[in-house]
């Protein structure tokens, strides 16, 4: 980018730009012309084709302008622009306030509730974004501290609900019994999975992971006695507060939660619930991992990320080192998984794709990688923007895709890039050592 | 032994479709380091390219199946070629000097993309689309069994070969081929030696958009019917036969594609249909476990 910035003499040529913009209204043209202009209609077994000219001289027209826009402004922007970008000087501007920032919007979440706007279609989508959340920050151990990529976390979260729920539906157990126990599952999952590829670099266990995600959903699908395949698994028993069901008439010898704090039975008190929840669940994923950053298992993490022969040298164990990470991390895939479980009370292989791991490792990496701020953050714009734009279903994963690909290029280190040291000078040192 | 015979043909023409796909993976990985998930959705957009120009050529009157098969060939690979070029200008070029999981998200990103933008504009139904090569050879008779070498089948294994070969020509014998494998040793250096980088990743997203082109045009004659999701499985299993043969490596990934559509085809016909796909990802599993390298890659260095 720098380099054609320079090559364009001072003065606007304005010959050269038609020319690019030419090009590229031609390019345009070839991309558009097959798939946008014609269009298959199925007519009783035979593809018939329709027409579509008009779409692709919008399209063509749409590109030809906006690559003279972006050439008009390149060429305006190389005189003046110098120096770090407007939003990484915001950023660095912004940077001692965030703590506070976050303190706010926990306190936010938590009285969220209680707010007058607040309905149950706003604690729904809230939940939602928790869940995001808490699978984000249980991703960011693995992804983020100790830089593994695992494109299949997503088979975690899926073990984590199918202990859940088998446990629930088959023994009957309350859920307070079953979420440890689904945390232990999907542990144990990831060390038995972790264990023979973890030796493996970057993009390879990246696509081992992914393989691994589609192989747990296939089994899934076909081990029909246990998970009843495609049909899913329903009626899973919702949590209970402490014992106290969120019913209106309670079961013979229970007392239900309304009539236990002597409340008016209200549906809105299990949804509140199951808000708290998954806030309290995602605050302790969060406050777990910025502890472990200060332990040596931590550090070793974050040693491994940067340079693993130096690791090696030092004396730590690369395989299990990353083991514990990956277990770790699978382990909070595996809570979440479990409150997916009894929030939605059906669960089926459908909700596990692998479009289900793209968006966590979307959130993780565009939230800036082993920044937990910039995970909220990320999960707030990648789930949110599709629910707001529910109007326009059948565009929402063009638009999820298109977001991803242009956030990466626009900061390609992620939202919040700023990473906190590791180690930091205790503040009278630091005054006292010499500038 | 005829029921053996006949899936050891069913298995070579799948392998045929993966080695295509793999071959795409493996030059992108060789020269500039990154797996390019898209690519499973550039054959997906090969495979719609032929169809549409396949019922276009009907309207307009042409019915010769070898020129029918001819003008599809260049249409699909011209207009897919073009995608691939896109893509890698759009996508992956503004990243190239970006920490490595920029590309790799990007490419996720693009593949959700390209995925969505197909289903919103062609429909997410199936697309059928009539036989255009029908009937074959009955090679030998066993017990009552068949064995049948379809004129498709031949039509896919000799196309694959004629690719093959005129691709190791352009590897081996061009000077685009030249720079491109002294962009895979060294870009820095090739650029110093006067060889446009860019350009040379940009002709190899074309080439390998290219041959994915007419990956799909097979997958659309030989099974008859795609949609809009078929580039997904079909990607991670050209990628399977990459690392197979050992990524990077242009015989190794034709060979890994064999092999697996091989082990892909016996075991659904001796085992289990379900869980053809595990078997798939169990071999990459395995592979790279005991051979990170793939049977014919060469040994990574790493350097401190």
């Amino acid at each position: 980018m720098t380099t054609e910035a320079l090559a364009t003499p001072r003065e606007v040529n304005l010959a050269a730009i038609l020319k690019d913009a030419a090009i590229a209204a031609a390019v345009a043209f070839a991309l558009a012309l097959p798939l946008v202009g014609f269009q298959t209609l199925d007519r009783g077994g035979v593809l018939g084709i329709k027409t579509r000219f008009d779409w692709v001289a919008i399209g063509v027209g749409v590109v030809f302008l906006g690559r003279l826009a972006l050439a008009y402004y390149r060429t305006t922007a190389s005189r003046t622009a110098a120096g770090p970008s407007i939003f990484a000087k915001v950023g660095i501007t912004i940077q001692p306030y965030i703590p506070w920032a976050a303190g706010a919007a926990v306190v936010f979440a938590f009285v969220l509730p209680a707010m007058p706007f607040s309905n149950r279609y706003v604690i729904d989508v809230a939940t939602t974004v928790l869940i995001y959340v808490m699978l984000g920050w249980g991703l960011n151990v693995v992804v983020g501290l100790a830089g593994l990529l695992d494109l299949g976390y997503v088979a975690f979260y899926a073990v984590g609900a199918y202990s859940y729920a088998l446990l629930a539906v088959t023994f009957d157990w309350s859920f307070w019994v079953c979420l440890p126990l689904a945390g232990l599952f999907a542990a144990t999952a990831g060390v038995l999975l972790g264990f023979p590829v973890l030796r493996l670099r970057g993009d390879y266990l990246a696509i081992v992971t992914l393989g691994f995600g589609e192989m747990i959903r296939i089994i899934l699908i076909n081990w029909y006695s246990v998970t009843r395949g495609p049909d899913g698994i329903t009626s899973i028993p919702r949590p209970s507060f402490f014992g106290l069901p969120f019913e209106r008439r309670a079961p013979e010898g229970v007392t239900a939660f309304h009539e236990y704090f002597g409340l008016e039975y209200a549906g809105q008190h299990r949804v509140i619930f199951l808000y708290l929840l998954i806030l309290i669940l995602a605050l302790i994923t969060n406050l777990f991992t910025l502890r472990i950053r200060k332990l040596p298992i931590g550090r070793a993490w974050e040693a491994l990320r940067e340079d693993e022969v130096a690791c090696r040298s030092l004396g730590i164990n690369p395989t299990n080192t990353k083991l514990t990470a990956f277990g770790i991390g699978a382990m909070f895939g595996g809570f979440a998984g479990a409150f997916f479980a009894t929030r939605q009370g059906f669960i089926s292989p459908e909700s596990f794709t692998f479009i289900e791991s793209a968006t966590i490792v979307a959130i993780v990496v565009l939230g800036g990688m082993g920044s937990q701020v910039g995970v909220v953050i990320a999960a707030v714009v990648l789930i949110l923007l599709p629910e707001l734009g529910r109007e326009f279903a059948q565009f929402r994963m063009l638009l999820f895709g298109a977001a991803m690909v242009m956030i990466m290029i626009w900061r390609p280190r992620g939202l919040l890039a700023h990473r906190e040291p590791t180690i930091t000078l205790p503040r009278k040192a630091r005054e006292e050592a010499p500038p | 032994m005829a029921y053996f015979v006949q899936q050891l043909i069913n298995g070579l023409t799948l392998g045929a479709i993966y080695g295509l796909i793999a071959v795409g993976y493996t030059m992108v990985y060789g020269i500039i380091g990154m797996i390019n998930f898209a690519h499973g959705e550039i054959y997906m957009i090969g495979a719609f390219v032929s169809i549409i120009c396949f019922i276009l050529l009907g309207l307009v009157g042409i019915s010769w199946v070898p020129l029918t098969l001819v003008i599809v060939i260049l249409v699909a690979m011209a207009f897919t070629a073009t995608y691939g070029w896109a893509l890698e200008r759009v996508a992956y070029r503004p990243l190239r000097r970006s920490p490595r999981l920029a590309p790799l998200i990007s490419a996720i990103g693009m593949s959700i993309f390209l995925q969505n933008y197909v289903q919103v504009l062609q429909g997410a139904r199936i697309k059928p689309m009539p036989p255009v090569i029908q009937g074959g050879f009955r090679l030998f008779e066993e017990g009552g069994f068949a064995v049948q070498l379809g004129y498709i089948q031949v039509f896919i294994f000799v196309l694959t070969l004629a690719l093959m070969a005129a691709f190791a020509v352009l590897i081996g014998r061009t000077a685009l081929g030249r720079a491109q494998r002294a962009c895979q040793q060294d870009r820095e250096m090739a650029s110093l030696l006067g060889i446009d980088v860019d350009r040379t990743i940009a002709v190899t997203f074309i080439v390998g958009a290219s041959l994915a082109a007419v990956a799909g045009l097979m997958v659309t004659v030989y099974y008859g019917v795609i949609d809009f999701f078929i580039g997904f499985l079909a990607g991670i299993k050209a990628f399977t036969a990459a690392v197979l043969g050992g990524i990077g490596s242009v015989p190794g990934a034709v060979l890994g594609g064999f092999l697996l559509g091989l082990v892909e085809v016996f075991w659904a016909a001796y085992f289990s249909a379900e869980y053809k796909d595990v078997a798939a990802y169990s071999i990459l599993v395995l592979v790279l476990i005991f051979r990170p390298t793939g049977l014919l890659g060469t040994p990574e260095i790493e350097k401190v």
